[in-house]
């Protein structure tokens, strides 16, 4: 190895040694000197910590292996995209918050489903009682789906659907509905989420087992390939195992390891991963721990540029950049002194941005107390506004490359995902992993972890474990509420559309949904065919879960 | 004083699929020497008081994070009240703004737990509220 140091003035011995010597004698706080996700961390890094091949292991902006950044210009090029999560109600309350985020100057569109949406069913379904509209947006068909982007031109906005189980049937209504404003498909850009395995280990929004999951994956990245060509086929995700309690280091790793599974899953399929690879895009948390966090984004970039070129023997640059939306972290968020949360949220988006984020996400101050108001959404884009144009940070790549600490981290982080790739390997993959819980298992443990840490006080929360506030019966912030008629007039809007459609033309495609789904046809399309025909989405996934069956969750505890 | 190990049933009713505060609150629970039972995902109320039922638990407790709970909580408790389940302790906790925390604590359920709440004070009121209980029924609940 030819490893050599970042910077080259090494303290003398001696004055190391003194160092050393006064350090220990000193007294110290009453603390544990450790990262969020508990590593220890020494008191000082130098270079001795940081062993480093500048041209192998950081190469330059926009050059492999990506440590530094994907684009050669960093944000002097562009800035990242704001794009902050929306959904709640109707299609048409949210078209409206839609409006509201681009007026302010929001530069990309993210939508949030409610969960009858997430787990493929309809808003009249018997499931789906009391959930319409909560969480997120209720789209039951193509006809919501054109509500919820009515004024709002397909052709000149990105749009990120955050969905899973069922993403190939939304995004199917989204083609569908760009199909009807006039705009090809091959002018679309955005990105579906459409990563099912962090669901099974994580999210838990799902609609069948993994195998035919996964075989409903490929047939996205294969007909994106050739007919939507902008759009961002999958959105591999590690914010939501580190929201469920994972570490920094588990985070990347599982994140990594169910990408390399989409790409072998590809290949698989017969596609060529050149094809495919400049599609995919990925999706991590922004927490704390404002150090290792940067150091997680550069190790990502880095890690996966090595396994794309190198295991996968991609050629195309684009196949081997990791480009990521990052969204600061939600479980960091306390109900205790809700505006505090503002503070927490400007420094893991601050972390982000050195960290060279492609789009971001910033959390509203009242999200552990129910869905963003107005008010509190604004806050958040505007702490994204303020990183961009007031603080001056946006001008340099990846300013803290060559700090012994944060390289160290960076280091640090490659080699725990590394030892978790082994580990996944030995244990037959990461659906194998998936389907016998281990996965999971590892991360409730990380969480109960961080539990045990933050009541025995080692780990400290403002409002929740000291400097705490008698706030008696709750916070004194407003709070969004849904109505309860938006239940009542998706039914109606459901019940009406089924009458009004030509029912032949509703059944046949449905039937064409179900043939596809033993044959080896591409479903998307079927999909899309079904979407025109006003099939409504529960409709499309009760033919997927009676062909494919339900996925059973395996115990945990 | 009843020694006899306390049976809880911890349990995600709806589409919400944020379970690791369930999670943590029953290996927490666990730890303090009781029998806890954990639902999975996805359960409606019905699955919910079935498995109640079978496993004759002392203790329901629900977590629910997706602003479905005035719906499914009542119908949760409805349920439990249909098997003759009516005295178990009612427990739940998640993103509930106050003013339904006070409707949920009027509607049969004993205390609702928020965002932060230490994992120990959970536990301490179960035991404490058990032991109430077994105290003034003469052991049953």
């Amino acid at each position: 190895m030819s490893a050599t140091r970042v910077t080259t003035p090494v303290q003398s011995v001696d004055a190391q040694a003194e160092w050393e010597l006064a350090y220990r004698s000193s007294k110290l706080r009453d603390c544990e000197f450790t990262t969020l996700s508990g590593t220890p961390l020494k008191p000082l890094y130098g270079p001795d910590d940081a062993p480093i091949d500048p041209a192998r292991d950081l190469g330059l902006p926009g050059a492999f292996p990506y440590t530094r950044g994907v684009h050669p210009t960093m944000y002097r090029g562009r800035l990242w995209t704001m794009r902050q999560f929306a959904g709640f109600g109707s299609a048409k309350q949210t078209n409206e918050r839609f409006k509201f985020l681009l007026e302010h100057g929001q530069t990309g569109l993210s939508t949030a489903f409610d969960f009858p949406t997430l787990m493929g069913y309809d808003s009249d379904h018997e499931y789906a009682r009391g959930e319409v509209g909560q969480v997120g947006v209720a789209i039951s068909s193509l006809e919501d789906m054109q509500t919820l982007f009515d004024g709002i031109p397909l052709g000149e906005v990105s749009t990120s659907m955050t969905i899973n189980g069922p993403a190939p049937i939304l995004l199917a209504f989204y083609i569908a509905c760009g199909e009807r404003q006039g705009v090809s498909p091959k002018d679309l850009r955005g990105t579906v989420q459409n990563d099912i395995l962090k669901e099974y280990q994580a999210q838990h929004a799902w609609l069948v087992p993994v195998e035919p999951a996964l075989r409903m994956i490929t047939d996205v990245m294969g007909h994106c390939a050739k007919h939507v060509p902008q759009w961002n086929t999958i959105s591999i995700s590690g914010y939501h195992i580190r929201e469920a309690g994972s570490t920094a280091a588990q985070e990347l790793a599982f994140t990594l390891a169910n990408g390399m599974e989409y790409v072998r899953r590809g290949q698989a399929a017969g596609l060529d991963v050149d094809q495919f690879g400049p599609r995919l895009s990925f999706f991590f948390d922004s927490h704390l721990d404002f150090f290792e966090e940067v150091a997680k984004f550069r190790a990502a970039r880095r890690i996966w540029a090595r396994k794309m070129r190198d295991v996968f023997g991609a050629k195309d640059p684009r196949s081997w950049m990791l480009r990521f939306h990052t969204q600061t972290a939600g479980v960091s968020l306390t109900a205790q002194q809700p505006e505090n949360n503002i503070v927490r949220t400007a420094f893991e988006a601050l972390a982000a941005v050195l960290g060279g984020t492609q789009s971001l996400h910033t959390n509203s101050m009242d999200e552990t107390l129910a869905l963003p108001t107005e008010k509190a959404v604004k806050i958040a884009l505007r702490t994204q506004q303020v990183i961009a144009e007031e603080i001056e940070v946006a001008h340099v790549a990846d300013p803290l490359a060559g700090s012994y600490f944060v390289e160290a981290q960076t280091n640090r982080l490659e080699q725990e995902a590394e030892t978790y790739f082994k580990e996944i390997e030995k244990r037959g993959g990461v659906v194998a992993a998936t389907e016998a819980g281990w996965i999971q298992r590892e991360i409730h443990r990380s969480a109960v972890q961080y539990q045990r840490a933050l009541e025995q006080g080692t780990k400290r929360v403002v409002g929740v474990n000291c400097y705490q506030e008698d706030e008696g019966k709750g916070p004194q912030i407003e709070i969004l509420r849904i109505d309860p008629n938006v239940e009542r007039e998706q039914h109606a809007r459901l019940t009406a559309l089924k009458k009004r459609r030509d029912a032949a033309k509703a059944k046949k495609a449905l039937d064409d949904v179900r043939d596809a789904c033993s044959g080896k046809d591409n479903l998307l399309e079927r999909f899309i065919a079904a979407a025109h025909a006003d099939c409504t989405l529960g409709e499309i996934a009760d033919v997927l879960r009676e062909r494919f069956g339900k996925y059973k969750e395996p115990r945990i505890l | 004083m009843n020694d006899q190990k306390i049976r809880v049933l911890v349990a995600k009713p709806g589409l919400d699929g944020h379970d690791r505060g369930a999670k943590t609150v029953a290996s927490v629970l666990r730890d303090h020497g009781m029998e806890v039972i954990y639902t999975g995902l996805h359960q409606t109320p019905e699955m919910i008081a079935e498995a109640a039922q079978q496993e004759d638990v002392d203790v329901v407790g629900l977590s629910i994070l997706s602003g479905a709970h005035m719906s499914l909580f009542p119908r949760v408790r409805d349920e439990l009240v249909k098997r003759g389940l009516g005295d178990v302790l009612l427990i739940g906790g998640g993103i509930i703004p106050g003013d339904d925390v006070t409707k949920l604590e009027s509607q049969g359920f004993a205390k609702l737990f928020g965002p932060g709440t230490n994992t120990e004070e959970i536990a301490k009121y179960v035991i404490a509220e058990m032991a109430r209980r077994r105290a003034a029924t003469g052991g049953r609940r």
